[in-house]
């Protein structure tokens, strides 16, 4: 289904810039989906696809938007106590670019700035009490992008495209243990001559699977029944410890 | 071999928490004591989310609890008056800790508020039992009998009730205070409270130390029972599966400890937990007052 509905998406933003342009790049994932199940440590999945005319490529990936708070600690009676902090408003909760050469060789800055490509040209913005500020203080914007860098969700540097021929291409993706659940925009931009010639978009599903899902699941939709399932299986686990070594 | 942690939302090694576990289980099996004022802080050190460490311990308690109740109630060391009277003060307390933890999450100072407590009960607990344990090594040298304390300043108080197994005939009031302030500490501590409900039941009860901790043991079940049972419901970060590692190595841990114990002297016992203690207590002093890796840091917002 969803494969079906990324492979629409994809044909939709094929068909778009105009006819002629259409299927200038055709790409598809080893797998549209990654699955969290008990032993996830993260993931790599490979992104491979094919383009009419030679070119330079840009892939950019996206996880799911979400609110951020940044807290600046700041030295109170000694001691490092969290003092101002703000809220940035839809975060992108991972970000990751790979292009088969240095982006400035073949990307003029202005088309950086307006495809969001590079951390420095990511739309963050701040909100006080619901409403947007037109620019977030620099250091906040800084120490956001950093803490997630330093936790692997943000990319520190570009990954590598390959191109196998002058048509084949590839790209590894790493997703690490702490990845967020929901739905990846994975786009690829074609440059030819230092301008954008197409586009081509896909999704990528990261889901909880099996036992992690279904705790993950009853611990939020049936808080009670988790907490006090949770205590059952304590005073349980402690009854059968205890009887388990009197008789040892 | 790595497990995913479905409420802490990350992955660990399985034989790391484990061992972990079982280093805890076998100290508290070794000194009697609960052990969540070291594993608590030990879950903070490996990077669990303060509050995951916090709601997840009191559910590993319950267990511990509920396996170390057992012995004593079956010797009869279980004043059940005197338990009913702390654990209604506890889940009061603890009812009450678990709102403010919900409120100092959302301030963003719950870790700040979690370690600060950690570093005040441990240096007091560190140094209390270390001068206590050098006192009785000293005494044992010299051979001069230790003075009982007895502190009858709060005899006046209202509300006066019998504990036959206690052989008390004291306000309930004094029982009740204990209970919701250990429960407090339960709450945001992620502890059972046994070191502080134990000394407080001793010296400030005046309750005979026969009974002292399988009462303690009885009561903490309620508490960290209600503290498990808050914590799910309002701030979703008792992580079961990492209950049930840390569990399983306790368990056994704790068996190895109390045969193992049997060979030490009980003041020298207690000068290495005040040691162990202020090892604990020294490196949360250091994370709060060193410079930290970046003065920024990030939360997902409402949590």
């Amino acid at each position: 289904m969803l494969r079906i509905l990324s492979f629409m998406i994809v044909l939709l933003a094929l068909a778009l810039p105009g006819r002629a342009q259409a299927r200038d790049i055709t790409i598809d994932l080893t797998d549209p989906i990654v699955s969290i199940t008990t032993g996830f440590t993260g993931t790599d999945l490979l992104l491979y696809g094919a383009v009419k005319q030679a070119g330079d490529l840009v892939v950019v990936i996206r996880g799911p938007a979400r609110d951020e708070v940044v807290r600046r600690k700041e030295k109170v009676l000694g001691i490092w106590v969290n003092r101002d902090e703000l809220v940035f408003d839809k975060v992108p909760s991972y970000y990751r670019i790979a292009s088969n050469r240095p982006l400035n060789e073949f990307m003029n800055p202005t088309d950086a700035d307006r495809l969001q490509i590079g951390l420095d040209n990511l739309d963050l913005r701040a909100k006080v009490s619901g409403k947007l500020l037109p620019e977030a203080p620099y250091e906040f914007r800084e120490g956001l992008i950093r803490n997630l860098q330093r936790i692997g969700l943000y990319m520190t540097k570009p990954d590598n495209v390959v191109f196998l021929s002058e048509q084949l291409f590839r790209t590894r993706l790493r997703f690490p243990a702490n990845v967020s659940v929901g739905t990846f925009t994975i786009e690829v931009y074609l440059f030819r001559d230092n301008k954008l010639q197409s586009t081509a978009t896909t999704l990528l599903t990261v889901r909880k699977f099996g036992v992690e899902a279904q705790v993950y699941d009853l611990a939020h939709r049936y808080s009670l029944a988790y907490g006090v399932l949770a205590v059952i299986i304590a005073v349980v686990a402690g009854w059968a410890a205890n009887a388990a070594f009197r008789k040892g | 071999m790595d497990i995913y942690l479905p409420i802490a939302e990350m992955s660990v090694n399985v034989f790391a928490i484990f061992g972990m576990g079982a280093g805890v289980g076998f100290l508290s099996g070794l000194f009697g004591v609960g052990g969540g004022f070291l594993m608590t802080p030990l879950l903070i050190f490996t990077g669990i989310p303060p509050a995951v460490a916090v709601a997840t311990e009191a559910n590993q308690i319950v267990a511990a609890s509920v396996s170390g109740v057992l012995a004593h109630w079956k010797r009869g060391n279980v004043d059940l008056k005197m338990g009913m009277v702390l654990l209604i003060g506890g889940v009061f307390g603890s009812s009450v800790g678990v709102w403010l933890f919900t409120v100092l999450r959302e301030l963003g100072q719950v870790d700040l508020v979690i370690k600060l407590c950690y570093v005040v009960f441990l240096s007091i607990i560190g140094f209390l039992m270390l001068a206590e344990s050098m006192r009785a090594m000293m005494a044992r040298k010299r051979d001069i009998p230790l003075r009982q304390h007895s502190h009858n300043w709060m005899h006046g108080l209202p509300f006066k009730m019998r504990f036959r197994r206690s052989r008390l005939y004291i306000s309930a009031l004094l029982p009740l205070a204990v209970g919701v302030f250990v429960g407090l500490l339960a709450a945001i501590m992620g502890v059972g409270g046994g070191f502080v409900m134990v000394p407080a039941m001793i010296y400030l009860l005046g309750m005979p130390t026969s009974v002292v901790v399988g009462t303690s043991l009885f009561q903490i079940i309620f508490v960290t029972a209600n503290v498990t049972v808050l914590q799910s419901v309002t701030n979703q970060t008792v992580d079961v599966v990492l209950a049930l590692i840390l569990l399983f190595g306790g368990v056994i841990g704790a068996q190895f400890g109390a045969r193992f114990g049997g060979r030490i002297r009980g003041e020298q016992l207690r000068g290495m937990l005040a040691l162990i203690v202020l090892a604990v207590c020294a490196k949360l002093t250091y994370d709060l007052v060193a410079t930290p890796l970046d003065v920024f840091s990030i939360g997902l917002a409402g949590h």
